[in-house]
């Protein structure tokens, strides 16, 4: 049995809201919206876009050519990727360090106080609201170019994000257990160590390999302002036209990348038994 | 003292509570052993990753003071022309006019640069994230095996997504400033790239879990494959891929406030500048300006989200 033309009236005049059309007031709106995107490529050149995809093209192809492989500074690239490795690793660990004492002071039900809860939570958003790269930036200034400016730099912002991290695990975790040893006659540190730590501990073994793993990500553009690891090199390459280096070095980033990604979520399954 | 009771034997002699204790023991060393093992692991790679970048307690000592003093200036603005250099942020000098060196209108003086700055970076966020939202919608539906039996292109478009989202955005934008030129083009085409890359890969998964029977049924009424995924699929995985969109749009402001570092455009290049030249008073400024931006946005794309993708979904 087919829908007649009498059919679908019916069906029509059953359900008028499905059938009506959008209405002008949303085309008016959507058109608006399409004439905005217009204006915002009219504002940024994209007429732009054609003229440079020769040259993009003729970057590509530059990126694909490695004949010249055996030439390469590989002892460099591979110490600075490791550098890289090993920033994320030192500021990943102190900003564990640092965030695991916040993070407690951080959680509503174990430090009561709305003004204090309020300061310790903006201090964390102030700390992690400004990109790595920034305060990076700013390192450099005062610390001289290196690997020690990008350390601190992922240390203050890191510590911001697992403070956060850490003070909602502690939020959410079960209050019986705690009641519980309080009730045993335990005093504040009994009852954190003995009611809460054990609930929130995998949670933060989690996230601290996660942030090791992210942080591994973000450490390789910090050479872009000068604060160690491959970043530097790479820039150094992309300044030079190096284009054959550049994607050496990214895939050097991708293989070392996948590496760590691989070790954490072999030591997630170890230590807190979920990939 | 503890004595047995008469009609209680010592647990002490059952030897099934001895065999309790030995076994606890046992496992709780294991496991102590085990921690500490875990530990000394990790102090030692830190210990060496922190010797060999040199990352020591002496470079430490000697720059914290440095660090001290340059975060002391970037939020104590000191006069012009005293000698004195000593932190002179009073509240009653941040009401002064535009001619006193501690006044928020001294500190501020180019707030009319930095706003239309950080208006363009909003603007670059914005275009940035509906061209890699249109990449990855297009993309995401040839790209998901169900509804697409060509296993060569399902392949092929995941792998370029996941090229696309794999490149550090920064180094991406460093590499097209090459052919498009300094601005912001090429940090647009940068986030564009890289959040068609991330969109695509979530957009994928989104469709995964989709309802395939409103599917079948477009297909059973003979529908095209256009049609089958216009009125069969999407209404389903819209909402998500909004909500998606909206989050990526808040990475995107961020990631747009450092992409001018390497000189693709926005408030970026501007707070590079300021920070070679170490003007305080302006690098603070901006740093201030960009923490509410971002913090802004954040809270009105929260809104959006759980008023807008609520409703539909």
């Amino acid at each position: 049995m087919t829908a007649t033309e009498l059919d679908i009236a019916a069906e029509r005049d059953r359900f008028p809201e499905v059938f009506r059309g959008q209405g002008w007031p949303r085309r008016a709106l959507m058109a608006g919206v399409i004439a905005y995107l217009f204006y915002l490529m009219w504002l940024f050149d994209f007429s732009r876009v054609f003229g440079g995809l020769p040259k993009a093209w003729t970057i590509l192809r530059l990126m694909l050519d490695w004949t010249g492989f055996a030439g390469w500074d590989h002892a460099e690239l591979w110490r600075s990727m490791l550098e890289t490795i090993a920033m994320a690793y030192l500021g990943s660990v102190l900003a564990v360090v640092f965030a695991a004492p916040l993070g407690f002071l951080g959680a509503r039900n174990l430090i009561p106080g709305r003004i204090f809860h309020f300061v310790t939570r903006r201090l964390f958003d102030g700390l992690r609201g400004l990109d790595q790269l920034i305060w990076a930036l700013v390192f450099v200034r005062a610390m001289g170019l290196g690997p020690v400016a990008g350390i601190m730099a992922i240390a203050v912002v890191e510590t911001g994000v697992l403070a956060k991290l850490f003070a909602e695990a502690v939020e959410t975790i079960d209050r019986g257990q705690v009641d519980g040893i309080g009730a045993t006659g335990g005093g504040f540190v009994a009852r954190v160590r003995f009611g809460v730590l054990p609930q929130v501990l995998p949670t933060m073994i989690g996230q601290t390999l996660y942030t090791i793993e992210a942080n591994t990500r973000e450490a390789t553009i910090l050479g872009l302002v000068g604060a160690g690891g491959i970043g530097l090199r790479l820039s150094e390459r992309i300044q030079i036209n190096a284009w054959d280096q550049v994607a050496y070095s990214i895939v050097l980033i991708l293989i070392s990348v996948a590496a760590i990604d691989t070790i954490s979520r072999f030591l997630r399954l170890r230590l807190i038994g979920e990939a | 003292m503890n004595r047995p009771s008469v009609d209680r034997p010592d647990p002490t002699s059952d030897p099934a509570y001895r065999l309790f204790v030995k076994q606890f023991g046992a496992v709780r060393r294991a496991r102590l052993n085990r921690t500490l093992l875990t530990v000394a692991v990790a102090l030692l790679l830190f210990v060496c990753a922190a010797a060999w970048t040199g990352f020591l307690p002496a470079t430490i000592a000697a720059g914290l003071p440095r660090i001290g003093e340059y975060f002391g200036k970037l939020f104590s603005i000191q006069p012009k022309f005293s000698p004195v250099s000593m932190p002179v942020l009073a509240l009653g000098h941040l009401t002064g006019g535009v001619r006193e060196p501690q006044s928020v209108a001294y500190w501020f003086y180019r707030i009319g640069t930095y706003l239309s700055l950080l208006w363009q970076t909003i603007q670059m966020a914005i275009l940035a994230t509906v061209l890699g939202f249109t990449a990855a919608f297009v993309l995401s539906f040839p790209a998901t095996s169900r509804f697409n039996n060509r296993y060569g292109i399902v392949f092929a478009i995941r792998r370029l997504l996941e090229t696309m989202r794999s490149i550090p955005l920064i180094v991406l934008a460093l590499i097209l400033v090459w052919p498009f030129g300094i601005g912001p083009l090429a940090g647009v085409l940068a986030m564009a790239v890289h959040t068609a890359g991330s969109l695509g890969k979530l957009f994928c998964e989104l469709n995964e879990n989709a309802d395939l029977r409103p599917v079948d049924g477009i297909r059973s009424t003979g529908g095209s494959w256009l049609a089958q995924i216009r009125l069969g699929a999407v209404p389903q995985v819209l909402p998500g891929f909004l909500s998606y969109a909206l989050l990526r749009f808040e990475i995107n402001v961020r990631s747009s406030t450092i992409i001018g570092f390497v000189g693709a455009g926005g408030i970026g290049q501007e707070l590079k500048r300021v920070i070679g030249f170490n003007i305080y008073e302006e690098v603070s400024a901006i740093c201030i300006l960009i923490l509410l931006v971002v913090v802004m946005i954040d809270l009105l794309s929260e809104q959006v989200r759980h008023r807008f993708i609520g409703s539909m979904s």
